[in-house]
């Protein structure tokens, strides 16, 4: 689950990710608010609820409110949901690109977590 | 204090829409001093959608109109304000559940609550220049003055409000600026303080209403 401000950027993300992970990952973005930039609770609610029941939901967020917004989506969402929803510490694009391939090749969710927390580490330019 | 029934919460949450409007503009210079400019466009909004959810739904206790204002400002308002003024709403819908008005105690209990609910949300402590600083100053008021002063109370929140001035934010996007952040009043701690002084002066007759010197905030 990837929750932006920016919803190009939610759906950015994912079309990144659908393009590495197989077919057996829900992928979706929560992401802007109707007409602009801005996080939903509310969205992020609906959009947990919308994965396949009783799978592990992953959740990358970007700045500020996203995190916030989506702490309280788990609150509002019911409590068998909200024992499945992981908050990922990383980055956005690659932190969710480290979490796909993972989960791409069945790891469990704590391997998820730690690929998706990795990557606060990965050098770009490491010379 | 007169308990506050479901039809002044509506008349309070409208009159705090309007002073939203009125206040849209100094909101946002505040923030775009020391956050992303947009705390004033976004309150008006929130708040301008939440009148009119409560003028169509005429909630029948104040527990059900906080719950309408909770869930109105998630997709309304879309920055970190949204989340915690949601989270003192849903936290006041609680406290107040199954209560046809809010008196003095239930007031007590509901802004404890609330409090509770932004620090946790926020993960905000007192004097780190956010809301709480406002919220705090409030529920320190219903704690000590029993029956509590009204007007002690609107004019401890606006005091709170403009003692973040000097301070260093330590969350949300002012943090960034570290020192920088000294020499502008939290605009979160202003819309909260702004709220307050709605909220007691439709439970308090003759409260006067802080005249805000613009130039010092």
């Amino acid at each position: 689950m990837i929750v932006s401000h920016s919803a190009k950027l939610g759906e950015g993300v994912c079309e990144l990710l659908r393009q590495l992970a197989g077919p057996n990952l829900h992928i979706a973005s929560a992401s802007g608010l109707e007409d602009r930039l801005g996080t939903d609770a509310i969205k992020i609610a609906h959009a947990i609820q919308a994965c396949p029941p009783g799978s592990d939901v992953v959740v990358l967020f970007d700045l500020g409110s996203a995190r916030l917004s989506s702490e309280m989506a788990l609150e509002l969402v019911p409590s068998a949901w909200r024992e499945r929803v992981f908050m990922a510490d990383a980055p956005l694009v690659e932190g969710a690109v480290a979490a796909a391939v993972e989960a791409s090749i069945g790891g469990s969710v704590e391997a998820v977590l730690a690929r998706a927390a990795d990557a606060r580490q990965l050098r770009k330019l490491d010379d | 204090m007169q308990p506050l029934t479901a039809e002044a919460f509506v008349r309070v949450m409208d009159a705090y829409a309007q002073v939203l409007a009125e206040f849209r503009d100094v909101l946002n210079e505040l923030d775009n001093r020391i956050g992303d400019g947009d705390h004033g466009t976004n309150m008006a909004r929130g708040f301008s959608a939440v009148a009119e959810k409560l003028k169509a739904s005429q909630p029948t206790t104040p527990a059900a109109g906080c719950q309408t204002v909770a869930m109105t400002l998630l997709g309304t308002v879309g920055g970190a304000s949204g989340p915690l003024y949601s989270t003192a709403f849903l936290k006041l819908s609680a406290a107040w559940n199954g209560r046809a008005d809010v008196d003095e105690e239930a007031l007590r209990g509901g802004v404890a609550a609330a409090l509770e609910g932004i620090m946790a949300r926020g993960r905000a402590a007192v004097g780190d220049k956010t809301m709480v600083d406002v919220w705090t100053a409030v529920q320190r008021e219903l704690q000590t003055e029993q029956p509590l002063d009204a007007q002690r109370a609107v004019e401890a929140a606006a005091a709170a409000a403009l003692a973040t001035k000097p301070l260093t934010a330590r969350k949300g996007r002012a943090a960034y600026l570290g020192d920088r952040s000294q020499g502008t009043v939290d605009p979160g701690s202003l819309s909260s303080a702004l709220w307050f002084a709605e909220l007691f002066a439709a439970m308090s007759e003759g409260v006067v209403k802080p005249q805000w010197d613009l130039s010092a905030l």
